[in-house]
């Protein structure tokens, strides 16, 4: 190597006092660190109640300070300076906002007489999720003026905000701040004395996770069953009512206001290339201090859990994995932790998501197995039964999840459970299906080892095992058994042992 | 050495358990009953209307909605009426939103099985959820719902107790991980709960008092509980930090 680097120094080229560098000279990029947000920075300064969440508090935090000047700069600016600001969906998938935003201005659309809406997702369910309960408890104002500035670029007439029923204070918050806000003249026929008509209205929920899909939330939203819709036609062209719709997360659009008074660049300041931005991260299970907060985007994952949370119960090196993203994405073990950033790409590169960054930590007293086969019994609870691989699916990984919390199973059988997710995966009409797939999924790239000891204990003690969770010596011996329960089979020994 | 293990297997005993039946499945366990039966405390001849301060809310709420899309309104008066009806959906309270939604009664029948909190038998005075989910689970929810069981007399969880004070449910995440574990009572979260607070909790509201909702630890929300670590400073305020043009 260094040969030929310094063959090629004797070509005589036009540049060559560049090359000759002495090793004085030669310093690598900064090693730019992530995290560390300061105050001025955090866009929720009421995120846990400490100062009034009504107007009074809300104006002297900076809300709704002149908004009149964002809405008549137009619906393209605002759009623009949302993509500028690379903000990218705060709900689990990540889509640009700003491209997603644009779709609703096809060309034309000004002849197209149907009302035009902008829905906010707040049926906040994911486990581990609890970021948005602190933006509308908190700072229901910039929700609500979020509203405003995000219906302004997609010239929507109204917005509806669908919170889950389970939130009653939150509810109760953010229906006072729509009151305060029409009495101060902010929306309604004239919203902030800019000549634009807007309209929000909250709606409660009843109870539903699968309403926090976008298709399923607009059926609920019009009255039925929280059951998703196939696209296309997607909610921008035929959605709620049968008219345009934009579905976005809470912190998405609560965030618009703020990134266009502070600008794009402000926002864009903050993380690595593609994943810019703050975020809200809620860390909940094994730390010491589990707790919400706004950090920049791109922090690393250990650097959240010992700065925000007092670390892992009994110290790091107690840690067993992290689910980084709600329950919806794998898990991660230790080694992963340690050097992976909080965003979409280097949790995606991680084999996990960001989903909606609700870090659940678990240290070695954990039972990973019951944990995953708890998430199993919460997608059974919560899929629809729209769709047959995810209804039967869910059913069908729970029970089988629930014999591996006792080891009751067949080394065979994790293959089986593989493929069984690898069947609903993507062949469900919305992500439920995906979602309850991810975590054992997971499960079994990371833990596997776990899994098959588990297997091997219970069959030591209690003999072979039939595939479906049978004891072999409850069989009926006088009877054939068919050679597809795998009662004769040889337990493969796993290659640890 | 076929014939030895033939010879072995005809002399064990034939097991009883041998006798097949038809079909051994077992019955099909859900939350709840998805058909209606008629029984004396809930059949269509019970009568149900709303009161007057909640004929104005229902009204408000439809004009949330185009007037021909009124059904849009079902589960926000499905929710009101619940209320009045002593916190159950009855099959009078569901015809009642049918007809004064101008929906089939199938319509609002089919949402309010759909959805988990709408209660289609009666509950107790106290309506106990505990969250069980995985991150309250690691916290020790299920210690939680086994205090929370025997603190209320031994009952399991979906039952009331005799005197029809408190019904304990399981649920799935409320969305307060980060205060796990927890449970709702009524429509107030009690959060960061140990198995001496639970039995506080539980104490004062059977005194018939109503604790202070919130986290039960000592912290006023989800901050970090050994001192903040982020919004430490006073909050700026209006046109701080902003472009030149909105400063």
């Amino acid at each position: 190597m260094f040969r030929a680097s310094s063959s090629t120094s004797q070509i005589s080229r036009p540049f060559k006092a560049k090359l000759r560098r002495g090793f004085a000279t030669v310093s690598d990029p900064p090693v730019r660190r992530y995290g560390g947000l300061k105050d001025q920075d955090r866009i929720f300064t009421n995120a846990y109640c400490r100062h009034d969440h009504g107007i009074k508090g809300a104006l002297s935090r900076g809300d709704w300070h002149r908004t009149k000047d964002i809405l008549a700069k137009g619906d393209s600016w605002i759009i623009q300076t949302i993509k500028d600001s690379g903000l990218r969906g705060r709900g689990g998938a990540g889509f640009p906002s700003g491209l997603k935003w644009s779709f609703m201005n096809k060309p034309g659309w000004e002849r197209d007489p149907r009302p035009r809406y902008l829905v906010v997702n707040a049926d906040e369910g994911e486990p581990g999720t609890c970021k948005d309960r602190e933006i509308l408890r908190g700072d229901p104002h910039k929700l609500i003026e979020g509203c405003l500035v995000a219906g302004r670029a997609m010239n929507a007439s109204a917005a509806y905000i669908y919170i889950r029923g389970e939130f009653y204070q939150e509810a109760s918050h953010v229906q006072q701040a729509i009151t305060e806000a029409y009495k101060s003249g902010f929306l309604g026929k004239d919203a902030c004395g800019s000549g634009y008509s807007f309209d929000v209205y909250l709606h409660r929920g009843a109870g539903a996770y699968i309403c926090g899909e976008e298709t399923a939330l607009i059926e609920s939203l019009e009255g039925k069953q929280g059951k998703p819709r196939l696209k296309p036609p997607f909610p921008a062209d035929v959605g709620l009512f049968g008219c345009p719709t934009t579905v976005a997360n809470v912190e998405t659009v609560a965030v618009a206001p703020t990134i266009c008074r502070r600008g794009s660049s402000w926002f864009a300041s903050f993380g690595r290339e593609r994943n810019q931005g703050t975020k809200l991260f809620c860390i909940s299970g094994h730390v010491n201090n589990p707790c919400v907060v706004e950090e920049e985007m791109s922090i690393p994952l250990k650097d959240l859990v010992e700065k925000h949370c007092g670390g892992v119960v009994g110290g790091w090196d107690n840690l067993l994995g992290i689910i980084p993203g709600g329950s919806s994405v794998p898990v991660l073990p230790i080694k992963k932790c340690e050097e992976v950033l909080m965003d979409y790409d280097s949790l995606k590169d991680a084999q996990s998501g960001l989903g909606t960054g609700a870090v659940i930590v678990m240290n070695k007293s954990t039972d990973i197995v019951a944990a995953i086969a708890r998430f199993a019994h919460f997608y059974k609870h919560e899929s629809c039964g729209q769709c047959t691989p995810c209804r039967e699916g869910t059913t069908w990984m729970m029970n089988m999840m629930d014999r591996f919390v006792e080891g009751r199973g067949h080394q065979r059988e994790i293959d089986m459970l593989l493929e069984l997710t690898k069947q609903i995966e993507g062949r469900t009409i919305c992500a439920l299906g995906d979602a309850a797939a991810w975590p054992i999924q997971g499960l079994m790239r990371h833990f596997r080892p776990e899994v098959e000891q588990r297997i091997e204990k219970f069959r030591a003690e209690n003999g072979p095992v039939l595939f479906g969770g049978r004891l072999k010596s409850q069989t009926d011996p006088t009877l054939a058994i068919p050679d597809n329960l795998g009662a004769n089979l040889p337990e493969v020994a796993p290659p640890s042992s | 050495m076929f014939a030895a293990q033939l010879a072995r297997q005809v002399r064990a005993p034939r097991p009883l358990r041998s006798v097949r039946r038809i079909s051994t499945t077992p019955a099909r366990r859900s939350d709840a009953l998805f058909v209606h039966r008629d029984t004396p405390y809930n059949n269509p001849k019970i009568p149900f209307a709303f009161n007057a301060d909640n004929q104005k809310r229902a009204q408000e709420i439809i004009s949330h909605y185009p007037p021909q899309y009124k059904k849009a309104a079902v589960i926000p008066l499905l929710d009101l009426a619940q209320r009045q009806n002593k916190g159950w959906t009855s099959i009078s309270v569901m015809n009642y939103v049918a007809n004064l939604l101008e929906m089939p009664p199938m319509r609002v029948y089919e949402v309010a099985t759909f959805y988990t909190m709408f209660n289609r038998e009666p509950i107790g005075e106290n309506f106990v959820q505990v969250c069980t989910t995985t991150p309250c689970m690691l916290r020790g929810a299920y210690d939680i719902l086994g205090k929370v069981c025997s603190e209320l007399g031994g009952i399991k969880p979906g039952d009331t107790t005799k005197d029809g004070k408190f019904t304990v449910i399981e649920v799935e995440c409320q969305g307060a991980c980060s205060n796990a574990p927890m449970i709702v009572v009524g429509d107030d979260f009690y959060e960061d709960l140990t198995l001496e607070t639970t039995k506080k909790v539980l104490d004062a509201f059977k005194k018939g008092e109503k604790p202070k909702p919130g986290p039960q630890s000592g912290r006023h929300t989800s901050e970090n509980s050994a001192g903040l670590t982020a919004l430490t400073s006073k909050p700026y305020g209006p046109g701080e930090f902003c472009t030149p043009e909105f400063s």
